[in-house]
């Protein structure tokens, strides 16, 4: 098992983060935060509220986003997966919408969310932000825009985020398959 | 996760967490069929056959538009018209139908425990869509999920089911699923219609329908058969709609404004009067509203089930 952050280290992430999008978004007028169900919301919960202190704007729009519908492996696995909620309270038609989820690995789920997302309008643009990117993985052509830290891992290797809010610490950490 | 049970036979084989697992599902189905695309592409590589042996407008329409709201390829198939007329057996029929790649089999037979039946002899996921006078699950699901979604909770909630209990599978379907989730069951109506010892179920019976819309927060109005009854078990019509009809007059003579349900199809005039069905205190057509979203449910969480066939 190897640290790839700890505590102090994501706080320095996530701030670089909100920053980098307050940067790119300055009044963040038409752009909406969207986060990933189950686990993105914890990375998504706190990027919205540092965006929100960085911009002074306190009426930023954020929803969280439901995929399991969407996927592509509904039936790959033994069990069935149990849905999360959606709320995304605003429309996204004509939008930026950023989707925001904790690790990219194939790009799969990203595929599905861009597929739920535009069930609920049509974004003008969509972004992806992400805390954890793991490099040459991917299955599909997805790329984030906003990349927390980048990791080299193989296939057998997982990476696993921890959060204050669920896991009571911060830190990410990356796995051996043999260790997990 | 998932349910504990590969088909939805009865809800007397489900678990109180399989109820609940259901109901958060269709919590999320819901909010699907809400927005202006009511449509998601989950199960679009399954194939779902409605084989109805029995007639049906709600349920039927039900299903269909939660499989095609998953994604689903359907087909229809009604006894009328069909080679059933010809003599080919149930198991047979299914048999053809899977021959032709079908994955799961929604099912209405006039045969109590027919699901059962053909579920010991088809390798399909099997739907019981009713069965004779024993079971139908998702009515039952539907019943409690909108009770839940009017009560917060049927811990405690007081439901009585008034009407033709003997001959409605609605009913016992009804009162295994309110039992499970801690909800108390009153039975009224006729003696003639209402089955000797059904006090064993947990249930208490009351024959004064007044009596028994005084004691409940919910009362469930069921249609009297009588395609079922094949000796008179009252009088007439008229009669009954006297002395069990539930009229407007009755439900403003109570303390509290209860909550009317009805399973439908409804009689107006006769278990129900129209300005009882048509009022504030009915949630009729919500528990029809609902019955999508828990049967996109269900079809949801059982098509992990099936194998996967490469």
């Amino acid at each position: 098992m190897k640290t790839l952050l700890n505590s102090n280290l994501m706080n320095i992430t996530l701030q670089r983060l909100a920053h980098q999008l307050v940067e790119n978004h300055p009044t963040f007028a038409h752009t909406a935060l969207v986060g990933i169900q189950p686990r993105g919301k914890y990375l998504s919960d706190r990027i919205a509220q540092l965006v929100k202190n960085i911009s002074g704007n306190n009426n930023i729009l954020y929803g969280l986003l439901d995929i399991t519908f969407y996927r592509d492996d509904v039936h790959a696995g033994a069990n069935i997966i149990v849905p999360s909620y959606t709320d995304i309270p605003f429309s996204v038609e004509g939008m930026n919408v950023i989707l925001i989820d904790d690790v990219l690995h194939t790009g799969r789920t990203i595929r599905s969310a861009m597929d739920a997302l535009i069930d609920f309008g049509r974004p003008k643009h969509v972004e992806l932000l992400t805390l954890i990117d793991r490099r040459f993985s991917r299955e599909l052509p997805i790329q984030p825009d906003y990349a927390g830290y980048s990791v080299d891992t193989i296939l057998t290797q997982k990476v696993k985020v921890y959060w204050q809010e669920k896991d009571g610490k911060d830190e990410v950490v990356l796995l051996d398959k043999s260790t997990n | 996760m998932g349910l504990s049970v590969k088909h939805l036979l009865g809800i007397k084989e489900l678990n109180v967490q399989d109820i609940e697992l259901i109901f958060q599902t269709a919590d999320n189905f819901k909010q699907v069929l809400q927005r202006s695309i009511k449509k998601v592409p989950t199960l679009r590589d399954t194939t779902v056959a409605n084989v109805f042996f029995e007639n049906s407008t709600r349920t039927r329409l039900s299903f269909e538009l939660a499989e095609k709201r998953l994604g689903a390829d359907v087909v229809n198939f009604s006894a009328s018209g069909s080679s059933v007329s010809k003599g080919e057996t149930l198991v047979d029929t299914v048999n053809n139908l899977l021959a032709m790649k079908v994955d799961m089999i929604v099912m209405r037979h006039s045969a109590s425990g027919s699901p059962w039946f053909l579920s010991r002899h088809v390798d399909a996921c099997i739907i019981n869509a009713g069965d004779g006078i024993n079971e139908h699950p998702t009515q039952a699901l539907l019943d409690a999920y909108s009770i839940r979604e009017k009560m917060g909770s049927l811990k405690g909630k007081r439901i009585a089911i008034l009407g033709d209990i003997m001959h409605s599978r609605v009913a016992l379907s009804n009162i295994y699923c309110l039992n499970k989730l801690g909800a108390e069951v009153t039975v009224s109506g006729p003696p003639t219609l209402i089955p000797k010892h059904i006090e064993d179920l947990g249930v208490r019976v009351e024959y004064n329908v007044k009596k028994a819309l005084e004691w409940c927060d919910v009362a469930n109005v069921l249609r009297i058969q009588l395609e079922r009854q094949h000796k008179p078990l009252f009088s007439t019509l008229r009669e009954y709609a006297l002395y069990y009809g539930v009229n407007k007059q009755m439900l403003d003579s109570l303390e509290k404004k209860i909550i009317i349900m009805h399973p439908g199809p409804i009689n107006r005039g006769v278990e129900i009067n129209s300005d009882v069905a048509d009022s504030k205190q009915s949630i009729i057509l919500g528990q029809v509203e609902n019955g999508v979203a828990i049967r996109m449910a269900v079809i949801y969480l059982l098509s992990g089930k099936r194998e996967i066939s490469e």
